[in-house]
């Protein structure tokens, strides 16, 4: 069956989704990534979707779910690289992601989540 | 039927004089615009619309949106767009198939002497003819007009929101006039578009040329500011005016987790803020010297 790569680099997860997602495809990656956040105690989740083209609103959910989901398990997700037209159907559809962090690109996005690490430590 | 028959054969057998006839009348007439449209240009172009309409009414059908009416529909779509775009007026425009009237008129009389109560039938019909061939060209002329103020629009939303770089990674999105949705629209895919081409961070929205802030335009730039925030950029509002404070408090608009600031300068303030930068004061004011000024306006001029 098709699955969604999951890489592991030190304390991070790395997720990119480079076809176009379906419903079922969707609920395996939230079911792959939950196990192996607890499997790698993995600190943090990027989710690049830069070659997402085409979202709706499950998928829209989706995403929201896996980062309230790594959020229970401690593990920060950073959405990356979404398309300005993903972005407005999004918004339009009335799902502005609250509560998952996005960041322009793949940089970007590990310096956030560095960021945040950073910032446990010092606690 | 023979009406129509009765009109295609006068048409047929007296073309050339017929044509003759109108040109001069054209010509003669008041609304000619020489200045406009040449004698040459003219008759062929009344010759081209005689003989289409001579070969559309052999068909025998009054219906001008049927097939056999096709080209003789067509050559006026031109004709009108041609002359809208000579300066015609619609009336003027219309005019050409109005004044073919009188002349057929004239040739009508005498096809059936014996005849009055047929005759009045057929310059009846004719007439009606006639004038859905002129209503045809005015509503293409109107149809014209009506694509120049559609584009013109679009024209002028797309100038109207330009996204301006203030620094490297901050953007200032200046709108101006109301904000609706279509126009939104725009500003949004406008604003996507440079945060992806600059790798921005920071996009300062400045509402001080929006006149009005209602629930829908502050759920607009709720909108933007959402999309921009999925893209990986924080929003700044800025350029609040004191009465359209009032009036977002009034309306019990919730304006949340955006950062606004009363002024475009406050807002750059804080962008800078968050990417680590400052302003310093490094010296006292220095002053362009007076005999300079010109040479130096000029000089940013030619860059």
């Amino acid at each position: 069956m098709e699955r969604i790569p999951i890489l592991k680099m030190g304390e991070y997860l790395l997720v990119t989704i480079q076809v176009d997602m379906h419903d079922r495809l969707a609920m395996t990656l939230q079911d792959d990534l939950t196990t192996r956040i607890v499997e790698a105690r993995a600190k943090g989740v990027l989710i690049d979707i830069s070659a997402l083209e085409i979202v709706d609103s499950f998928i829209g959910r989706m995403l929201a779910d896996i980062a309230a989901m790594s959020r229970v398990l401690d593990a920060g997700t950073v959405v990356v690289g979404m398309r300005p037209a993903v972005a407005i159907t999004l918004v339009e559809l009335g799902l502005s992601l609250t509560g998952v962090r996005t960041a322009l690109n793949v940089e970007r996005g590990m310096d956030l989540l560095r960021e945040r690490i950073r910032e446990r430590f010092s606690e | 039927m023979s009406e129509q028959s009765v009109l295609h054969d006068l048409v047929a057998k007296n073309e050339a004089e017929i044509l003759q006839r109108w040109v001069d009348r054209q010509l003669a007439a008041a609304s000619y615009r020489s200045d406009r449209i040449s004698k040459v240009e003219l008759l062929d172009q009344s010759r081209r619309f005689l003989s289409l309409f001579r070969l559309s009414t052999s068909s025998g059908s009054a219906d001008i949106y049927s097939p056999a009416w096709t080209n003789t529909r067509q050559m006026l779509e031109e004709l009108s767009v041609s002359r809208a775009q000579q300066g015609f007026s619609p009336s003027e425009t219309a005019g050409f198939v109005f004044s073919l009237k009188e002349t057929l008129f004239e040739g009508l009389q005498d096809q059936l002497p014996k005849d009055p109560k047929a005759t009045s039938v057929l310059i009846l019909d004719t007439n009606q003819l006639l004038d859905k061939l002129g209503l045809f060209t005015t509503e293409v002329y109107q149809r014209g007009r009506e694509q120049v103020i559609i584009r013109q629009q679009q024209e002028l939303m797309e100038l109207s929101t330009p996204v301006v770089t203030l620094w490297d990674g901050v953007l200032a999105l200046p709108v101006i006039g109301t904000l609706d949705s279509s126009r939104t629209q725009v500003v949004m895919e406008n604003l996507l578009q440079r945060i992806v081409e600059t790798g921005a961070s920071i996009a300062i929205i400045d509402i001080t040329g929006v006149p009005t802030v209602d629930t829908l335009t502050a759920q607009h730039l709720l909108k933007t500011v959402a999309a921009a925030r999925l893209m990986g950029a924080d929003c700044i509002i800025s350029g609040i005016r004191p009465q359209i404070a009032q009036t977002i408090v009034h309306l019990g608009v919730d304006l949340g987790s955006v950062i606004t600031k009363a002024t475009l300068a406050d807002a750059f303030t804080i962008a800078l803020k968050r990417l680590g930068l400052g302003v310093t004061k490094v010296g006292a004011p220095k002053k362009r010297p007076e005999g300079e000024a010109q040479y130096h306006t000029d000089d940013r001029a030619g860059d």
